[in-house]
């Protein structure tokens, strides 16, 4: 099955990091980025921060433009920072790709895909 | 693990003491009540794990130990009177979003005091919203750290003198105290990003403080597009701080920088917050400022430069902030687009504002080489190494002045 490993965290605070614990914490990712890449396709997602975001509510009535919010969807304490997407066999090994990336900045969920298309690269 | 705790710290801090200033109506009770939460949670933390909402838990910790501290100094004193009602108040400890944004606003417009001269509302707001040691402001600023050390205790003495109100402020008074708060922070960054011969670490320390700042004022005010212009303007230079000098620490001038080196990735983000400024219906000069930079920033090479649209940008800007330096900016661009004749022309109407300032020397050297007058260009170049430039600017100027010597032997 397809299954995301979202990453959750307070934004600022992995910039707030000595180089040393930021390499530390990339460590993980680079980890993570060459096992599945050894696997077969996968994504990878970093967002930037919420503050860059731009909320778009729904019109408050048909016809009605819809309503452009200057700032992310919802003030929380800790915001949705990426994700990545890839095919693992069980749940169990999804979680077992997630604890490389674990560190004290960061909350994972590991959450199956319904669907899954497209493809992205920013480089 | 202590490190881990400490970048949280550092993230709450500004916000924390901000909401405390106003619980304690005292930056110093404020400072010291949010140091003793931090002590409290480097053991409490390790051992329970970090709590769900860390600003949460350190106000409650730091009311707390405010309030304790200062019930045991009116013990000592003998003094009878209570503590003040309104400071005992157990509602939830984190203000409510508009509260803690005019919390933060007032903090830092305390440190931008207009009794204090600009570079002690920096190393202020360095101190208590940044939480640099003396010793570091100290090095940023090629001072002693003793004569830093009485500097911030006389800016402090100076506040509490003079306060601030704690109501909340009228419309009017907020904008004032943003656009106070913004140029303190633009002019922290460019204290940091001057190439003076301070040590390049507390340099960048003082670009990345002003950073923090700056995103904190955006995602606080999200409407308000000058803050995100401020922001993003900031994260296009910063971007660029590892092309600046090469590996044996001389400066290397713009258009003949890296463009490897520039972080893509943050000037990425400095174009988000542009394009999310551009939308509001305010034009001002952060984000004039912010979209020069952005002209620069995705130019693939120097010569691809859109020099008519970033002299469009400065006309603009001189049109908003008629100032002799932005005119200097603007004829520095008119160089490029209407030739060196042309920009020396511009300069000598403004020689007489100008003739103190290094950079109008130096450009003027410039162009005077250009148009193939060398001799004319060394004395400009030794006019500004009268002006007082950092040693890295004098390395510069002494090799353009042996450039144009070269250049005129063989005339």
């Amino acid at each position: 099955m397809l299954y995301a490993i979202a990453i959750y965290g307070e934004t600022g605070v992995f910039e707030a990091l000595s180089g040393e614990h930021q390499d530390e914490v990339m460590g993980g990712h680079h980890a993570l980025q060459t096992a599945l890449e050894a696997r077969g396709d996968y994504l990878s997602v970093k967002l930037m921060p919420p503050s860059t975001a731009v909320t778009v509510d729904p019109a408050g009535s048909p016809g009605q433009a819809p309503l452009i919010v200057d700032g992310p969807f919802a003030e929380t304490k800790e915001s949705f920072l990426g994700f990545y997407a890839a095919e693992f066999r069980d749940l169990d090994e999804a979680i077992s790709f997630a604890r490389m990336i674990s560190s004290p900045v960061a909350r994972l969920e590991v959450r199956p895909i319904a669907w899954a298309g497209g493809v992205i690269s920013s480089d | 693990m202590s490190d881990w705790l400490e970048a949280t710290f550092r993230t709450q801090r500004p916000k924390a003491l901000a909401a405390l200033t106003r619980y304690f109506r005292d930056v110093e009770i404020a400072e010291e009540a949010f140091a003793e939460a931090c002590v409290k949670a480097l053991v409490d933390w390790p051992k329970r794990g970090t709590p769900r909402d860390p600003l949460a838990w350190l106000l409650t910790a730091a009311r707390n130990a405010g309030l304790d501290r200062i019930r045991k100094a009116q013990r000592q004193q003998r003094i009878l009177s209570q503590v003040p009602e309104d400071l005992v108040v157990s509602e939830h400890p984190v203000p409510d979003p508009d509260a803690l944004r005019d919390d933060v606003l007032r903090l830092l417009f305390i440190c931008c005091h207009p009794a204090l001269e600009r570079q002690d509302q920096i190393a202020l707001a360095l101190r208590i919203s940044g939480g640099l040691t003396v010793a570091e402001i100290a090095r940023g600023f090629l001072v002693k750290r003793k004569a830093m050390e009485q500097r911030i205790t006389r800016a402090k003495k100076r506040i509490a003198a003079n306060p601030v109100a704690f109501e909340t402020p009228s419309p009017q008074e907020r904008g004032r105290r943003l656009g106070e708060v913004s140029l303190m922070i633009y002019l922290m960054f460019n204290e940091g990003w001057s190439t003076s011969d301070s040590d390049t670490q507390i340099r960048l320390t003082l670009c990345e403080e002003a950073i923090r700042l700056a995103r904190l004022l955006a995602e606080l005010f999200p409407g308000m597009g000058e803050q995100g212009a401020l922001l993003s303007l900031l994260l296009f230079q910063h971007a660029r701080r590892e092309a600046r000098m090469d590996s044996t620490g001389r400066l290397v001038a713009f258009e003949d920088q890296d463009r490897t080196l520039w972080h893509r990735g943050e000037m990425q983000e400095a174009l988000a917050w542009l394009q999310k400024a551009q939308r509001i219906d305010h034009v001002g000069p952060y984000r004039i400022q912010a979209a020069i930079a952005a002209e620069h920033a995705f130019a693939r090479t120097a010569d691809k430069t859109n020099w008519p649209v970033i002299e469009a940008h400065y006309a603009a800007l001189y049109a908003m902030q008629p100032t002799p330096v932005v005119r200097l900016n603007h004829i520095a661009v008119q160089a490029r687009t209407k030739g060196p004749e042309h920009a020396l022309g511009a300069l000598a109407e403004i020689s007489g504002e100008l003739d103190g300032y290094r950079w109008f020397h130096t450009l003027r050297a410039g162009l005077l080489q250009e148009t193939g007058e060398p001799d004319a260009a060394v004395a400009a170049y030794e006019r500004a190494l009268t002006l007082g430039p950092t040693g890295p600017e004098q390395v510069v100027i002494r090799e353009k002045i042996a450039a144009c010597q070269k250049n005129s032997g063989s005339v």
